[in-house]
């Protein structure tokens, strides 16, 4: 690693073994020799190149890994930013519940959570995606218009649905991954590793709920735009060509706080807690509410709960 | 050592051969160089901006290089269709010109290969998804069946078909006890590419087009008459610009195969259609998406239709004996063949799955410039990997190709 934040992959020919085993470093270094000559442009370095996945990691590696990242980030939005790996609290798994009674479509969800989660402005990528519904219909998605834009909302004779990820129990989008780049932490958030994930979107083909993101261009975000607290299966910066998605705010809710979608509603129409306490909100929500899945019959198993609080 | 040492020769030769040719010969080949060359250039533009080059997005997140890769494991999979009738049926005219669809089937699957690499976004990233190298997500995923379906097929029919024209080359009888287990194993082989390649859409439950239990038997049925109309006219090409005997029996045996797979792909099709507009679900958006059209939008619906269209008049040609015999109307078949299940199986499998999409949003996909030249590029690879393949095969089945028969000055040289 050196000041130039960018080495060529075909210095590796000259270049010493950086982190992990010999072995490993032997193994990939037939491939990254192809990428070389395949990419020829050489913006990656031999680290990125051969980063395994996420989980097969040790603490020493991370910790080189997210050393790197962050004098990486720190150069590009020039202010200190930090990477964190926190790790799931024992005995939560998170839930979230939504009340459509209660919702009125101003989308301060999609903007706080695209400043929260440092999302691509240019192309713009939004994680929660907000359903202009017939209240005549019901739910029903044939009958939605994503892109509603009234100078005043609620429109009569409409409801609002957010979608975002569900944090499925069930995730079909974990199990079609061809390389295992996401998966489902132990307090039920699937997070995806950005530094393994091929670009494939088989995922996005399997999400019932349009939950998944892919970085078709190259993501830009303003320097002072940037939330410097990032987490690094979370709202770290994205590199294009990968798939994001919403995390519950891993950044956040790891450490006992809210999403910041729900901190910022103003209608407290979100509710987030731990299924695992009988005495969380979202467990009242669930015992006491009429709530209903979105697209239960698909057995994915949401931890997103919708209900009617009046 | 002795075996080294011809194979070596068997190389050298090949590599001789194909640089050699009529100028017909160098300028088909410079033609597909030059596309080649286009493909790289439109390519180079999505490798460095990202698959924004491509009209794909979040809402119809695969098009025109996935739909073009499904397409081609079907082309894949017919090989089987001379197999069977020459290894199992022991058919002598087909026999003879069995190789021909190996070697359709390494073409086709190296531009299926090229079409996945070229739709992931992360190219360099590739070694993730390699077996024991990367981290493959196998059984759970079927990406990960298909990535080791489709290399052990093409692994099989390289080596099934190097060594059939190695025995060719030396004058020797290949050794029965080595090539008929291999052959007998791409039968189910080939199944297998295009069974897992259907089942990659079958199981996802957010797709409800592509939920349907006759998905991998309509990929079959599609594949074993889309293959099979290539074929038919590279016969016809082959046995006019070469000396290369093909039977007329061999071509209308095929073609009254083909018969018979169109007529159950239109039967599938049909099966299908019925299930979603009779019952009338909310599902049957998908459907209404590409025959009909959906709130006012209508791009599918011409191309869907003349799919059908084609389907029918090319499985009624080659139904009825008269037409099946006269080489105009199977011709004009086998292009109708070609043009029916391209579209079927290419962009009116892939779009129709994802629009609308899952929250009901319908986005108007159309490949991009880049889409299409890098796709051109693709198929100009494939056709060149199959032209160089042919100008050493076809020589080797007349037997102009053997050790003994080598240049003087070739041998000198060696």
């Amino acid at each position: 690693m050196s000041d130039t934040p960018k080495t060529s992959a075909s210095s590796l020919a000259c270049g010493e073994p950086q982190s992990g085993s010999r072995r490993r470093f032997i193994r990939a270094a037939g491939c990254a020799a192809v990428a070389a000559a395949l990419t020829g442009c050489g913006n990656l370095t031999t680290e990125e190149f051969l980063q395994r996945n996420f989980r097969e990691l040790d603490k020493k590696e991370l910790a080189e890994i997210i050393a790197r990242l962050e004098k990486e980030y720190t150069a590009k939005f020039r202010k200190k930013v930090t990477v964190a790996a926190t790790p799931p609290m024992p005995g939560v798994v998170f839930g979230y519940a939504l009340d459509l009674s209660r919702c009125i479509g101003c989308r301060r969800c999609v903007y706080a959570c695209v400043k929260e989660n440092n999302q691509s402005r240019d192309p713009q990528i939004q994680w929660i995606r907000v359903l202009q519904m017939d209240k005549a219909e019901g739910v029903n998605v044939l009958h939605a218009d994503p892109y509603y834009d009234p100078p005043l909302v609620p429109q009569e004779g409409h409801f609002y649905m957010p979608v975002q990820c569900h944090q499925c129990k069930n995730p079909p989008c974990v199990k079609v991954c061809p390389v295992k780049a996401t998966w489902q932490e132990p307090d039920g958030i699937t997070v995806v590793d950005y530094n393994w994930c091929i670009g494939c979107r088989y995922c996005m083909a399997a999400c019932p709920y349009g939950a998944r993101r892919f970085n078709w261009g190259e993501p830009h975000l303003p320097p002072e735009e940037i939330n410097p607290v990032t987490e690094y299966l979370g709202n770290r910066p994205r590199p294009k060509g990968v798939v994001e998605k919403c995390t519950f705010c891993i950044q956040r809710t790891r450490k006992g706080r809210y999403p910041a979608c729900v901190e910022i509603c103003p209608t407290g129409s979100r509710k987030f807690g731990n299924l695992l306490d009988p005495g969380s909100e979202i467990r009242y929500v669930i015992e006491n509410k009429r709530v209903f899945l979105f697209k239960e019959e698909l057995n994915t198993q949401p931890k997103f709960f919708y209900f009617y609080g009046v | 050592m002795e075996t080294i040492r011809n194979f070596r020769r068997f190389c050298l030769d090949s590599l001789r051969l194909v640089v050699v040719g009529t100028r017909a010969y160098y300028g088909w080949v410079a033609f597909l160089l030059a596309l080649m060359g286009l493909g790289i250039v439109a390519y180079l533009g999505q490798f460095q901006d990202g698959l924004i080059h491509t009209n794909m997005r979040d809402q119809v997140s695969w098009g025109f290089y996935i739909g073009n890769f499904t397409f081609l494991v079907g082309v894949a999979a017919a090989a089987i269709m001379l197999i069977i009738p020459a290894y199992v049926y022991e058919w002598k005219p087909i026999k003879e010109i069995a190789i021909l669809g190996e070697l359709l089937a390494i073409s086709a699957l190296v531009m299926c290969l090229g079409f996945v690499l070229v739709d992931i976004g992360r190219p360099d990233r590739f070694w993730h998804i390699m077996p024991l190298v990367g981290l493959l997500n196998f059984p759970s995923s079927l990406l990960a069946w298909d990535v080791i379906a489709l290399n052990s097929y093409l692994l099989l029919n390289y080596v099934v078909a190097t060594y059939l024209l190695y025995c060719a080359y030396t004058d020797r009888h290949y050794v029965k006890r080595f090539v008929y287990p291999l052959v007998f194993l791409s039968i189910p082989m080939a199944v297998s590419i295009h069974t897992v390649t259907a089942y990659l859409y079958n199981g996802l439950g957010a797709r409800p087009y592509w939920n349907s239990a006759i998905l991998a038997p309509r990929f079959l049925a599609s594949a074993f008459c889309s293959g099979p109309a290539i074929l038919l006219i590279l016969l016809q090409i082959l046995r006019k610009t070469t000396r290369l005997e093909i039977k007329d029996e061999a071509i209308f045996k095929i073609a009254e195969l083909m018969a018979y797979t169109m007529g159950f792909n239109l039967f599938l099709t049909a099966a299908e259609a019925f299930k979603e507009f009779y019952t009338n679900s909310d599902d049957v958006v998908f459907i209404r998406y590409l025959y009909l059209g959906l709130r006012g939008h209508y791009t599918l619906v011409p191309f869907a239709w003349a799919s059908v269209l084609c389907g029918l008049v090319a499985f009624l040609l080659f139904l009825v004996p008269k037409t099946r015999k006269n080489w105009v109307t199977l011709n004009i078949g086998c292009v109708l063949i070609y043009a029916s299940v391209y579209i079927e199986k290419g962009m009116g499998l892939i779009i129709p799955g994802l629009t609308p999409d899952t929250l009901g949003e319908i986005y108007t996909y159309r490949p991009s410039l880049t889409e299409v030249g890098v796709a051109s590029g693709i198929f100009a690879l494939g056709f060149l990997v199959f032209t160089l393949m042919l100008k050493v095969a076809v020589p080797v089945m007349l037997g102009d190709f053997t050790m003994a028969k080598r240049p003087a000055r070739a041998a000198a040289a060696a």
